[in-house]
């Protein structure tokens, strides 16, 4: 064997002789985080990556929608004094409108329930505790949501 | 607790903790306004009850807090939408939240009549 081929390893003639050649290539070592097959797999998928996503495309709607909705029912023609069971009755009259509170019903609740989400997992230290508030929020706002959606489909301007 | 090490972040940390404020006060207002809207599913008369108590002078002051909650959840959100998203958001974060206290400001002192006129009219007559 030439003195080429030994120092083709990587490691000179001072170091001395080396293990490793063509025919006895050194371990490959992996990179640090590469992902093999002993990285336990991800439970969670990218759901939070997701919820992070939808808050931010969720909210830039709800801006629209919300400030719309201040604007119709707290500054125009009146503001709060207009409001009543006929005033209701005229605006969900129009798919738009009932469109509009849909959307925006589903688009709020969402996106308050993961902000909330986010703030329960961030100050609810005790296992017990956490898990117990979020099955709490997640019934309150599958009921909010459940009621209010069954609301505005089944509204009915001449209930007496 | 040690001297000098509590932290106290500056307008980032403080919008932080003004977000999640408002945020959370918000979300409580929405459950109970979906609550008495549903109110309409059973009479106009339980619905308008209960709509007289947002029109007396008391609950539109919650109002106008209620709107300055939302006003700047949404001018702020957009700010984090911004920083999130815009190359040169989180350099301008700064100048981004004090033109959100700013448009903040003008739209507050705008809401005062609308929101809150009804209110004087009754307590003061008109």
């Amino acid at each position: 064997m030439s003195a080429e081929t030994t120092s083709a390893s990587g490691i000179g003639d001072v170091e001395g002789v080396s293990l490793y050649d063509v025919d006895h290539p050194a371990p490959v070592i992996e990179a640090p985080r590469k992902r093999t097959k002993k990285t336990p797999k991800a439970t969670r998928g990218n759901f939070e990556m997701y919820g992070w996503l939808f808050m931010r495309l969720s909210g830039i709607v709800l801006v629209v929608l919300v400030l719309g909705h201040l604007l119709i029912q707290l500054v125009l023609d009146g503001g709060v004094s207009k409001i009543g069971f006929a005033f209701v009755a005229g605006r969900w009259a129009s798919p738009f409108w009932q469109a509009w509170d849909l959307i925006m019903l589903w688009l709020a609740m969402l996106h308050g329930a993961n902000g909330l989400r986010t703030i329960i997992n961030d100050y609810a230290e005790r296992d017990n505790t956490r898990f117990w508030l979020k099955m709490l929020l997640y019934t309150a706002t599958v009921f909010t949501v459940l009621l209010g959606t069954l609301v505005i489909f089944t509204f009915d301007p001449n209930i007496r | 607790m040690p001297a000098g090490t509590l932290y106290r972040g500056r307008e980032g940390m403080w919008s932080w903790v003004a977000h999640r404020v408002t945020g959370v006060l918000i979300f409580f207002f929405l459950f109970v306004h979906v609550l008495d809207t549903a109110l309409v599913r059973v009479s106009p008369e339980a619905y308008d009850d209960v709509v007289a108590t947002y029109k007396t002078p008391l609950v539109a002051c919650l109002e106008y807090g209620l709107v300055a909650a939302i006003l700047f959840h949404a001018l702020n959100g957009l700010r984090i939408v911004a920083v999130d998203f815009w190359s040169k958001g989180p350099r301008y974060q700064k100048q981004m939240l004090w033109s959100v206290v700013g448009i903040w400001v003008v739209l507050m002192v705008g809401a005062i009549y609308p929101v809150l006129g009804h209110a004087a009219r009754e307590l003061f007559g008109s």
